[in-house]
């Protein structure tokens, strides 16, 4: 049997490179975010349309949004994929025909599913429509990915709980395209099997209601006969099941050499700042690493530059075995970051120098910035006068969405961002 | 009228004996290395033995295999439902598709129980399963009536609906106890503590209590409260649900036999005397109530709940 990760590497001019590029895969939680993924990126991008996906609260996409979401993809040949990884009630069945055929119509690459009802609508009336299993699902053995394979289904995310080891012997035996989260925010329980909003808020956890119940703090007790023994001191820190967010960083090397197809991002409520430092750093550590796997090391700018977005720690998680006290946030929740996106970059001038920004979060004269982006590598510099469109100088670029002007040195290109140290 | 099957969990062999005199149709046993927060453990031994104890009784045995399984217990899923064939236990409840799988290979007429948990939602989804092998779809709890009366309507296979005790709201494959505990730095603790009984989990702003407990399986937290519908069994009945199960899981044996003996009593009358149940069932919920522990407040459940999302 032939099988999909069959040859990873190559000799070519007796140097080992990389054949089996793992797709990128980013989160887009609406159209800018989406822009900025690809732009940044991103082989193919995820989104959830207005129904039938997880993430009730996210500003989905309407079908009109999607079909400009994958035209804009197209244009660089990046895949969109649409969540619809509920697990549907039966209220939810009318409709869903006509929402996946308008899916397959937007021009959508594959649609991320859990629901066997879901999957077989699909197959039936939008054949076209790729579809993968979601982690929802949490499958976490080769059997249960036979199991969806003959089923017909492209690919699986598997389980966020399979180890290293364990994926490489789901690659090994089953012939099916394996997807695995290496970035974002982690559900502390298996997927789908936490329904701890339900009980405490009555809103259902597997039809996007989840309100981040196991982020909360809890206090443990034991109870013998009819006492209750606090299970803590007086200073000890709650009892947590909040995990810290996955950073899969220093084992993508790993994952490359494994044949996984499909490296995901989480985090489809995250701002374009945390889409566009994420995707840029994966970005290049996938392509330096296949271009010469032997040579390769991490470098210290990529980890500085993942921290710069992070609102949490973060901890390889179930990659290198099961997590132990040190995945989890004791008494801390989420924290400041220590970088805010200051500005956007909409056009530059190279006689003059001049940039053209949409501002962000508020920055004056004399404030260190940094600017990023695809073309570029990261600087510093201190911002010196800012003038606004019509060419008034300001004391300070003060408002959300203003378009400013100032003296950047180095050459910077639309897209390109601007942030600034806490 | 068709009566549901009365379905209950032993704690332990000779507790079957209590659990069959007390009108129990049928038992779910198993152990923690294939099944999931099971009331008892039993060994393939005790298995066995409760089998043959069934059968004297006349009662149905399904084992647990509903555990989320990873590769290492892959290869010897085959020997154990072999055994379960060979020892004739009536069905195999399972939500891991490996499982399906394997009974396919090893023993292609053992019954098959699609039990996900959380994740058995629509009628659609239930005859999928039932088109890929299993006999019965055990509903998610976190249904209300309306939607179980409209899967029941809709259903191809058996629809088991659970009536009674304690459900799981999360399961996680990290320790979560015993973390915590190599957290606050008492390490030397954790090995007897983390498998302890009697823990649970205080939610101030709700004044609840969530009983938690570790496993092979990870870590569990289970509702603040039993489900108790021994009063609102009617429309159930007269729907045709086949199987209405008691969950002992984290009570004492005593209690389930009693539960036990009440539901009987309540779906005899429902499905034979129906004026009768309607004047008993108040107090047949207060016999309930009377032998309720303190900690476990008793409530409908998601039966009578709306749930948004």
């Amino acid at each position: 049997m032939l099988l999909k990760n069959d040859k990873i590497s190559e000799i070519i001019n007796g140097k080992r490179v990389i054949v089996k590029k793992p797709e990128l895969l980013a989160p887009a939680g609406n159209l800018e975010k989406l822009k900025i993924a690809v732009h940044y990126g991103a082989d193919a991008v995820f989104l959830g349309g207005q129904e039938y996906s997880l993430r009730a609260n996210a500003d989905n996409f309407t079908i009109e949004e999607i079909a400009e979401g994958v035209r804009f993809a197209n244009q660089y040949g990046a895949k969109v994929y649409v969540t619809a990884n509920i697990y549907a009630h039966n209220e939810n069945i009318p409709g869903l025909e006509e929402y996946l055929r308008a899916l397959e119509q937007a021009g959508v690459h594959g649609i991320i599913v859990a629901d066997p009802l879901i999957i077989e609508t699909a197959r039936r009336v939008a054949p076209k429509l790729e579809v993968h299993l979601s982690t929802q699902q949490s499958m976490a053995n080769w059997k249960a990915v036979q199991f969806w394979k003959e089923e017909g289904l492209e690919r699986v995310v598997l389980a966020r709980e399979t180890s290293a080891e364990e994926i490489r012997e789901i690659k090994e035996k089953v012939d099916i395209e394996i997807e695995a989260f290496i970035h974002g925010a982690m559900c502390s329980a298996y997927s789908g099997r936490c329904v701890l909003s339900n009980h405490m808020t009555a809103r259902d956890s597997n039809r996007g209601g989840c309100c981040q119940s196991c982020r909360w703090d809890y206090d443990l007790y034991q109870l013998k006969g009819d006492k209750e023994i606090p299970l803590f001191a007086e200073n000890d820190a709650p009892f947590a099941m909040s995990a810290k967010d996955l950073n899969l960083l220093r084992a993508i090397p790993t994952m490359i050499e494994l044949g996984i197809d499909s490296l995901k991002i989480e985090g489809r409520m995250k701002s374009i700042h945390y889409v566009a430092t994420v995707v840029g750093v994966y970005r290049k550590v996938i392509d330096a690493y296949c271009a010469d796997p032997d040579n390769f090391t991490i470098r210290e700018e990529w980890i500085k530059e993942l921290d710069k977005c992070a609102n949490r720690d973060t901890a390889p998680s179930f990659f290198t075995g099961i997590p132990g006290y040190q995945d989890h946030m004791y008494g801390s929740h989420s924290r400041k970051t220590t970088h805010e996106f200051a500005g956007l970059v909409l056009d530059y001038d190279k006689e003059t120098k001049m940039v053209t920004l949409q501002q962000r979060n508020f920055f004056k004269p004399g404030d260190e910035v940094e600017f990023f982006g695809p073309e570029i590598e990261n600087f510093t510099q201190v911002v010196e006068k800012i003038w606004d469109e019509d060419g008034n100088e300001l004391d300070a670029a003060r408002h959300p969405l203003q378009i400013v002007k100032f003296k950047v040195e180095r050459e910077v290109f639309p897209y390109n961002m601007m942030r600034k140290e806490n | 009228m068709k009566k549901p099957e009365l379905l209950v969990t032993p704690t332990s062999v000779s507790h079957i004996h209590e659990l069959a005199d007390a009108g129990a149709d049928a038992i779910i046993i198993g152990e923690q290395r294939y099944g999931l927060r099971l009331a008892g453990e039993f060994s393939r031994a005790d298995v066995k033995e409760a089998a043959a104890i069934a059968r004297q009784y006349g009662i149905n045995v399904y084992v647990a295999m509903n555990a989320i399984f990873h590769n290492d217990k892959v290869d010897e899923l085959g020997d154990y439902i072999a055994f379960l064939a060979d020892t004739g236990v009536d069905a195999i409840v399972f939500g891991d598709p490996a499982v399906l799988m394997t009974v396919r290979e090893v023993a292609p007429h053992m019954k098959l129980h699609w039990n996900p948990e959380t994740t058995a939602t629509n009628w659609y989804t239930c005859n999928y399963w039932g088109r890929k092998g299993a006999k019965r779809a055990v509903l998610a709890r976190e249904l209300n009536m309306e939607a179980i009366l409209e899967i029941k309507e809709h259903a191809e296979v058996e629809i088991e609906v659970q009536v009674h005790g304690m459900t799981c709201m999360y399961q996680s494959k990290r320790s979560l106890i015993g973390n915590y505990f190599e957290y606050q730095g008492k390490v030397m603790e954790i090995e007897r503590k983390k498998y302890e009984k009697g823990m649970f989990l205080y939610d101030k702003e709700r004044d609840s209590k969530y009983p938690i407990f570790e496993d092979e399986n990870g870590t569990h937290i289970m509702s603040p409260n039993d489900i108790c519908i021994i009063d609102e069994l009617s429309e159930m009945v007269d729907a045709g649900i086949d199987s209405f199960k008691i969950d002992g899981v984290l009570h004492e044996p005593g209690y389930i036999t009693e539960v036990t003996k009440l539901y009987r009593r309540a779906i005899d009358l429902c499905a034979e005397n129906r004026k009768q149940y309607e004047k008993e069932k108040d107090e047949l919920l207060a016999k309930i109530k009377a032998i309720q522990p303190k900690h476990r407040p008793l409530d409908t459940g998601f039966f009578f709940k709306e749930t948004v999302y």
